[in-house]
């Protein structure tokens, strides 16, 4: 049997590669993530607002930055999401946050995405969010949910 | 008590081979010491395992039509699904009076019930205060899958006991009130059941009270005695007193599309039950009012004891149908209240646990977890099933539960077996 060591035992970590070449594979790192929390006993409420937070990054990365890499980490108390990707940045953050502002391509808006909703509800749905990017080198989000 | 499961193993048969282990949809299947060991706590009754045996180790414990109790007054309670089972039958009538030939003093049809059930939802969706979906209640691997995976939408579902229950509840008054001269041990009701789920139903008093069914036989053995009498020369006598609505409780999506309410899903398959309620619980959902979940595919058509193939019996019962009033049994018009009577409501059974959860604390589950994804880490992913479990992560699960060898997997040994060979050989 391997020996099981851990540099933190009290944290859980996973990493999943967002496909940017595949926008049919975007979310499967949200659907990983519920059953993953519904294993260690995260109230579905909790897990609820995590896999909503991932699903809406995971779509930014595709439709954005043609993929990512998403990280997860578990906590007792406290699930932390960090989406890390080389695509373009943002330009204005203050705009991107508001509702209805997109600046997702036609093709896109005609599958039902790009609605300008993305950043809000992972705002909306996380207990705190940090957007680092810079323009022409990429964007990484860190977002929270305590429960 | 502990609960009392409906699928028998006959180990004698079991070649613990791996067709059950990777059908089980809660994983509660072990193959142990050569043959399939099934964990109690994890097992809905579903019967999948029973349908993919090829060597007809599993069984569903149904009592047979051969020892119904002498002396009593035995009524028949016909699922809908029987209906739908007969070549060139068209009218239901002759199967009330097929099983009266069968030494059945009377026949109350479940469809009958059904429609009741029918009436009584549309009244309890108009309630407020609900908790929304409603999910219906009548398949009893359902709501057994919603307690032990899915606790929290526990009071989602719908309080109302199943049709066969009030069927047997309103045959046992019927025939008090028609023969005044009997008592309560002396009325025997016997469900004819397309499922061994109802036979743990009824076994362990689900809904919450001793059952009014007293006895469940399958389909498929009434099924060969009712081709013996049945003759389509002799006119019945009896008579069916059930509409359409009642018989379309048979198919996935009957029950849902009679409630005349749109923002209603019906899903049919024991894996896609699952992902429907994964989805519920995390209110992944549109606006629903009503959930309808059947654990066999195609609805109670599909059971494991039905003799015909459950697309065949559903156009066989849409030609029954064809021309039957749309519902033949209502509340009574004196009803004063405008609710469900308490009568035919649920009381809540047992507490269950949450098993799909590693365990009651989080930060042992994170644990464990590390655990788990560390052992799995170094399988093969194959999910062959040689070493007994179902797949290499319920191993790897396994292996940190304590509950299995690391040395079982046979990838793992032909590498260590690699190494042995290399050591000799220099």
């Amino acid at each position: 049997m391997p020996k099981v060591t851990a540099v933190n035992n009290e944290i859980l970590y996973y990493r999943f590669d967002v496909d940017g070449d595949n926008f049919t594979s975007a979310g499967e790192a949200s659907v990983q993530t519920k059953r993953i929390l519904r294993r260690v006993g995260f109230p579905p409420e909790a897990i609820k607002r995590v896999s909503i937070a991932m699903y809406e990054g995971e779509i930014n990365m595709v439709i954005h930055a043609s993929g990512g890499v998403a990280e997860l980490y578990i906590e007792e108390d406290r699930v932390v999401i960090v989406l890390t990707d080389h695509g373009p940045g943002i330009e204005n953050v203050e705009l991107a946050m508001q509702e209805g502002y997109s600046t997702a391509p036609d093709n896109i808006r005609s599958l039902g995405f790009g609605a300008g909703m993305g950043l809000p509800n992972m705002k909306r749905y996380t207990d705190g969010m940090e957007i680092e990017t810079k323009v022409g080198e990429g964007t990484k989000i860190t977002m929270t949910v305590n429960v | 008590m502990d609960y009392q499961h409906s699928v028998i193993m006959d180990v004698g048969k079991c070649k613990g081979c791996t067709h059950c282990l990777n059908r089980c949809p809660t994983e509660a299947i072990r193959i142990r010491d050569g043959h399939a060991v099934i964990n109690a706590n994890r097992c809905i009754d579903c019967g999948e395992c029973i349908r993919m045996c090829p060597h007809n180790a599993k069984k569903a414990s149904f009592d047979k039509l051969a020892s119904l109790p002498e002396g009593k007054y035995k009524i028949a309670l016909p699922a809908p699904t029987l209906f739908g089972q007969f070549e060139n039958l068209d009218d239901p009538d002759y199967l009330v009076e097929g099983l009266l030939k069968l030494g059945f003093d009377d026949v109350y049809e479940v469809a009958c019930a059904a429609e009741l059930v029918t009436e009584y939802t549309r009244r309890y969706l108009k309630q407020r205060g609900i908790s929304l979906p409603v999910i219906s209640s009548a398949c009893p691997v359902v709501v057994r899958l919603v307690k032990l995976r899915f606790p929290t939408l526990s009071e989602n579902l719908l309080p109302i006991l199943p049709p066969v229950e009030i069927a047997g509840m309103l045959a046992k008054e019927k025939a008090k009130k028609e023969h005044p001269e009997l008592k309560d041990e002396d009325i025997f009701t016997v469900f004819i059941s397309p499922c061994p789920a109802k036979v743990s139903y009824v076994k362990n008093n689900l809904s919450g009270e001793k059952s009014n069914v007293d006895m469940v036989v399958s389909v498929s053995d009434v099924y060969f005695e009712l081709l013996g009498v049945m003759r389509k020369t002799d006119l019945p006598n009896a008579s069916s007193k059930t509409g359409m609505v009642g018989l379309s409780w048979a198919s996935s999506g009957g029950e849902a599309s009679s409630l005349l309410n749109d923002r209603y899903l019906a899903a049919d398959g024991i894996e896609n039950v699952i992902r429907v309620l994964e989805d519920i619980e995390i209110e992944s959902h549109p606006n629903l009012t009503f959930v309808e979940l059947n654990a066999c595919a195609g609805g109670c058509v599909g059971g494991v004891m039905t003799v015909e193939n459950p697309y065949i019996c559903r156009v066989r019962l849409r030609n029954i149908k064809r021309y039957l009033p749309v519902s033949l049994n209502h509340p009574p018009q004196d009803d004063p209240e405008r609710g469900v009577p308490d009568r035919y409501t649920m009381t809540e059974p047992e507490e269950y646990g949450h098993v799909s959860r590693y365990d009651e604390s989080r930060k042992e589950a994170i644990r464990m977890m590390k655990d788990v994804n560390a052992v799995f880490a170094t399988l093969p992913e194959l999910d062959c099933g040689s070493c007994g479990s179902p797949t290499c992560r319920a191993f790897a699960e396994d292996v940190v539960r304590g509950t299995a060898n690391y040395e079982d997997c046979i990838a793992v040994m032909r590498d260590k077996l690699r190494e042995m060979e290399k050591g000799t050989k220099q």
